[in-house]
């Protein structure tokens, strides 16, 4: 059955699952620059400072908040007293992630 | 798997999920706050060199993200790519010692 | 008389739709119009039905698109430009036009361990159930459930994975999880749970959208859960 709040919630926290499995490891790597001094890691921060990059940080901390409003949505879902809101809840997680990353877009620009 | 694995895997993906919740509360919020002006090496450096606070938080993440990764990723395996048996439980389990080396070797390169 | 342009799956998985038109009339349900077309247009066609009221569970049916209970879906709510598209219940095997087999789907409350086993004989006194006891609402909220496998159709998890208990087996667990008279609760768990029980649940609650007697069965899997991870640590699974 496709197309219902329920069925959204459940691709985007998987989709969002999957992308940031992929990520973590590059990050990690990247971070792991710090291992060769400050001027590896600089060299990196230099090579992430370009519009394509900002756009993918932007994306990726989207993915990061809609992944966590849509796990706190399954939490609340397995262990609170059962409401009869749960739409309301997947609207609520897609809002708290679209907010979050507006917030990191707006201060990755300043 | 057994019926015990199943709930055991289920009940270490909700108790990863919810130490990450808090996780990535606080690096969301470190990441608004620190990308501000744009980040320098000195900047992240200068704030997690020789903090053990940060050191034991870093810890903890990298721990439950070694723990939730291959837990959620195990599923969607199975159901899109019809990929189950010994061998998926194999490259999980790879994959979490490569994430917990990669992470642990993140952590320890910003603190020391 | 404007007319209902109908369109109803014929044969057997590999069928196909056949287009009647069906008089419209004033509070038409859906079962009306199947059932005028048996009596007045094609006496072959095949379809399940039997209390007209919502109680019996017999006659649900794919309506465009989504799964209802005929008898109690009116055409006006779901017709689309005076358009109906009828078909079986998905994820159940077709026996003919609009008949499914139930047996997997009821086989299943079985293996869910569905069946209520108490102790006590005909001569011992009545067990002593608090009405407003936590356990007797959980059995409230999931007791009324006809059977008519509208959850069952509308899950995606049933349609991967055709091992997988489904809400409507894994509800009646949990009805019975909640009865302090069954006396078969560790047997119970161990059935329901496990990746074809209830931890093969996604959440995405098509079930709970769908179910025509208001039921979640989201919520009755989501005790399951809970109760799994309670029997795990207490090592009584």
């Amino acid at each position: 059955m496709r197309g219902h709040p329920g069925h959204w919630a459940f691709l985007v926290h998987r989709v969002s699952g999957v992308l940031l499995a992929l990520f973590l490891p590059g990050h990690f790597v990247a971070l792991g620059a710090a291992l060769e001094g400050e001027a590896a890691m600089d060299a990196f921060l230099a090579w992430t400072d370009r519009p394509l990059v900002k756009f993918g940080e932007w994306g990726i901390v989207l993915l990061l908040s809609a992944h966590l409003a849509g796990g706190l949505r399954i939490l609340a879902l397995e262990f609170l007293p059962w409401r009869e809101g749960h739409k309301t809840m997947a609207a609520l997680a897609a809002g708290v992630s679209l907010a979050v990353s507006l917030a990191f877009a707006l201060a990755l620009t300043r | 798997m057994s019926t015990r694995g199943e709930t055991l895997l289920w009940v270490a993906q909700r108790a990863s999920a919810a130490l990450l919740a808090l996780c990535v509360v606080v690096h969301l919020a470190t990441m608004i706050y620190a990308i501000q002006g744009g980040l320098t090496a000195a900047e992240i450096l200068g704030r997690t060199r020789g903090n053990l606070g940060w050191l034991v938080f870093y810890s903890v993440f990298i721990a439950a993200v070694v723990v939730h990764v291959p837990i959620g990723l195990r599923p969607v395996l199975g159901e899109w790519l019809e990929w189950r048996g010994t061998s998926r439980e194999v490259f999980l389990v790879a994959l979490a010692l490569v994430l917990a080396v990669l992470g642990m070797r993140a952590v320890l390169g910003v603190f020391g | 008389m404007t007319q209902l342009r109908v369109r109803v799956w014929r044969g057997g998985a590999d069928g196909g739709f056949q287009p009647f038109a069906v008089p419209r009339q004033a509070s038409q349900t859906v079962l009306d119009a199947v059932t005028y077309i048996q009596r007045v247009l094609d006496p072959t066609l095949a379809y399940r039905f039997a209390c007209r009221v919502g109680m019996c569970g017999s006659c649900a049916m794919t309506v465009n698109g989504v799964a209802r209970w005929t008898c109690r879906t009116h055409v006006d709510k779901v017709a689309r430009d005076g358009r109906l598209e009828i078909a079986p219940l998905r994820s159940l095997p077709v026996v003919r036009d609009l008949v499914t087999e139930m047996r997997g789907f009821f086989d299943k409350w079985s293996r869910a361990e569905g069946v209520f086993r108490g102790a006590r004989s005909r001569r011992d006194a009545f067990e002593r159930v608090a009405p407003r006891s936590a356990q007797r609402l959980n059995v409230e909220a999931g007791i009324e459930c006809i059977g008519c496998a509208v959850c069952y159709a509308s899950c995606d998890v049933v349609a991967q994975n055709p091992e997988y208990l489904g809400p409507a087996a894994l509800n009646r667990a949990w009805t019975l999880l909640n009865d302090v008279r069954d006396v078969a609760q560790a047997e119970r768990l161990r059935a329901v749970a496990g990746d074809a029980g209830c931890h093969a649940c996604h959440s995405q609650m098509g079930c709970t959208e769908r179910c025509p007697k208001g039921i979640a069965p989201t919520a009755s899997i989501a005790g399951l859960k809970r109760a799994a991870m309670r029997a795990l640590l207490a090592g009584e699974l």
